[in-house]
């Protein structure tokens, strides 16, 4: 019998998720239209929201309505990668993939550290074309390129998270319809229920701390803070006095919470 | 190398209330084929998924090619191929860059994944379409591509799940033999299948499971002989011919003869084996009855199956005490062939006798 591999090691790892992400780039060469969808429907939130609601909506105590939406657009698209990762994933496991994946000799993170990186450059590229199509509609960065940086980490760093949750929910549920209606409901509830297009002052009290403490609020706020897109005024409550800090605890804490959640799961995936 | 490839004492898995496999014992010599046989939802697929690692037993313990099913699982995985019951294959990916992907993950390196895809792709008849998206592929190509993919590693220990389930009785053919060229090499196989055809052709020992439990075991031909022996079937021109016939068969019968009246056809279990035949068909043709079918049969796999799980194309019968009058009474229903390739009727060449007779007891 001839010796398959030598002894797990990161180096193995590393090599086993380059060859997946390749496997998944692969897809998106061969499937342009989901990389056009993921791209462009951000894309044209932009151009509605910069031009169409620009003219309509002013934010109290900011300057262009531009300026104070991007972020919000930002973290829409880290939301829209939970319907991308649990599409991706229960395709895997209604075909047999994932078993075969399993039956090999590599770590039990490696398929959906794979999958998710490969959804991450993805998301990357959508984020980009967001961020070419806000300077198209005079949306500006008034900070410092580290703090400008730091903001767009922000922003991947919350979408990484919501791959891991897509993933997760790709694996519970297998039945495409039911992850497109769930994906469905995260992406409404927590993007309107956020600061994400508009500043929360309307809401009554409690649903206003709700709305203050969903991850997508705080998010876009870290990033209003990071870019100088903040209006000038601000509420006195945790998350608008602490915006970065809480956006990076609540991120770090998702990733902390989610990716064991989902080891533990793929563990014990069947195929359905 | 190790002389037992598969070894599993007690193993159970449960899902919740349901216990799925209720303390399975099994062995598998290297370089054999075990069938697993039984009825679906009898815990064969569960088996599999628990010797391949893919779950964890709940009791009992198992070893694959000398490691621990739940302890030395990468060493298990590195010995193992597994081909299931989907075609796991990725439909975006061309056939070569599927294999080439699945060699790369077992670490074969860039140049050895690549020469391995072509070699596999070779021998399984797939390089004309090896530049294609496996989507494109029939069904036959798919499971032929599963299989090359399972073969990557160059296994030690093989698994197929119902590797045939669905295929034409040609793509069947081509992938019987594929499966004997691995074990002709020295692969250690264990097949779990619905079609006793497959089983009889492929394995060398048999495991029939049901509802989680081993219920029989040994080669194809002892589970036969564990049916009945030989029978004579006999079948007669008219019906009034069919007394004389009986008369004529008497002397040679080990049992009182079994008449299917509407059948006109003649059951007689033989006193002396297929000694008798000679004497039989004289006796018949002295007496001038007008034989239109002699046939010497023997238990097919399906027979096992049908007695050993009560399960079959009969409605309502049972396991044991079947009535063999009542079921001749409509022998055109069950000579129906389930599907193409399934009938395996080992018969002496005398004449074609059709229809599958369960129960000689």
């Amino acid at each position: 019998m001839s010796d398959i591999g030598a002894p797990a090691g990161l180096g193995t790892a590393l090599g086993d998720t380059a060859a997946l992400i390749g496997r998944h780039l692969r897809h998106l060469r061969r499937t342009p239209e989901k990389v056009i969808a993921i791209t462009l429907t951000p894309v044209t939130m932009v151009i509605v929201l910069g031009y169409l609601f620009a003219s309509v909506v002013t934010v109290t105590g900011s300057g262009e309505y531009h300026d104070y939406v991007m972020a919000g657009v930002f973290a829409q698209v880290g939301l829209t990668c939970v319907g991308v990762a649990a599409l991706g994933v229960a395709a895997d496991l209604r075909t047999g993939l994932i078993d075969r994946f399993r039956s090999l000799p590599m770590g039990r993170a490696t398929v959906l550290v794979g999958h998710t990186a490969a959804d991450l450059l993805t998301t990357a590229t959508a984020t980009g074309a967001v961020a070419l199509a806000g300077l198209g509609v005079g949306w500006r960065i008034h900070k410092d390129l580290g703090s400008a940086a730091l903001g767009f980490v922000l922003v991947l760093a919350f979408a990484y998270a919501m791959l891991w949750l897509g993933a997760l929910i790709g694996m519970v549920l297998s039945n495409a319809e039911a992850i497109n209606g769930i994906s469905a409901l995260f992406l409404v509830a927590l993007s309107f229920l956020s600061n994400s297009f508009m500043p929360l002052t309307g809401l009554p009290g409690w649903l206003r701390a709700v709305a203050e403490w969903n991850p997508v609020s705080l998010v876009a706020g870290a990033c209003r803070e990071l870019w100088g897109n903040a209006p000038a005024v601000v509420g006195d409550s945790l998350p608008d006095r602490h915006p970065v800090l809480l956006a990076v605890i609540v991120v770090a804490g998702l990733l902390a919470v989610l990716i064991p959640v989902d080891l533990r799961i793929y563990r014990t995936a069947v195929t359905r | 190398m190790m002389d037992t490839a598969i070894r599993a004492t007690g193993l159970g898995k449960r899902y919740g209330e349901h216990h799925a496999l209720k303390g399975v014992d099994l062995e598998v010599a290297a370089g054999t084929v075990l069938g697993l046989l039984g009825p679906n939802g009898a815990g064969k697929t569960t088996t599999v998924r628990l010797l391949a690692t893919l779950l964890e037993p709940d009791q009992g313990r198992a070893e694959v090619a000398g490691f621990d099913v739940v302890r030395q699982q990468r060493q298990v995985r590195r010995r193992i191929g597994l081909a299931g019951q989907y075609a796991a294959v990725d439909g975006l990916l061309t056939g070569r860059e599927n294999l080439e992907l699945l060699g790369r993950l077992l670490h074969l390196g860039r140049k050895g994944a690549r020469d391995r895809a072509a070699e596999l792709l070779a021998r399984f008849e797939l390089e004309d379409a090896a530049g294609k998206p496996a989507q494109t592929y029939s069904g036959g190509m798919r499971r032929r591509l599963d299989l090359a993919a399972a073969l990557i590693g160059r296994p030690a220990v093989l698994f197929l799940d119902e590797p045939t389930t669905g295929l034409d009785p040609a793509s069947r053919l081509v992938l019987w033999e594929m499966v004997r060229e691995q074990v002709a090499q020295g692969v250690t196989v264990l097949l779990t299948t619905q079609y006793l055809e497959e089983a009889d052709f492929l394995a060398d020992r048999i495991l029939v499971i049901d509802t989680g439990r081993v219920i029989a075991e040994g080669t194809p031909d002892e589970l036969k002989r564990k049916v009945g022996d030989e029978w004579l079937e006999v079948g007669v021109g008219t019906e009034a011919a069919l007394p004389q016939a009986l008369a004529v068969l008497a002397p040679v019968a080990a049992a009182k003869p079994e008449v299917d009246l509407s059948g006109r056809r003649i059951t007689v279990q033989l006193a002396d084996g297929i000694g008798t035949i000679a004497a039989a068909a004289v006796a018949l043709e002295t007496a001038g009855v007008p034989v239109t079918d002699f046939a010497l049969r023997r238990p097919s796999l399906d027979d096992v199956f049908f007695q050993l799980t009560g399960r079959g194309a009969q409605v309502g019968r049972a396991p044991e005490q079947a009535a063999p009058q009542a079921e001749r009474a409509e022998p055109e229903q069950r000579d129906q062939p389930e599907e193409p390739a399934g009938r395996n009727e080992e018969r002496v060449p005398v004449a074609a006798a059709a229809g599958r007779t369960g129960d000689q007891q």
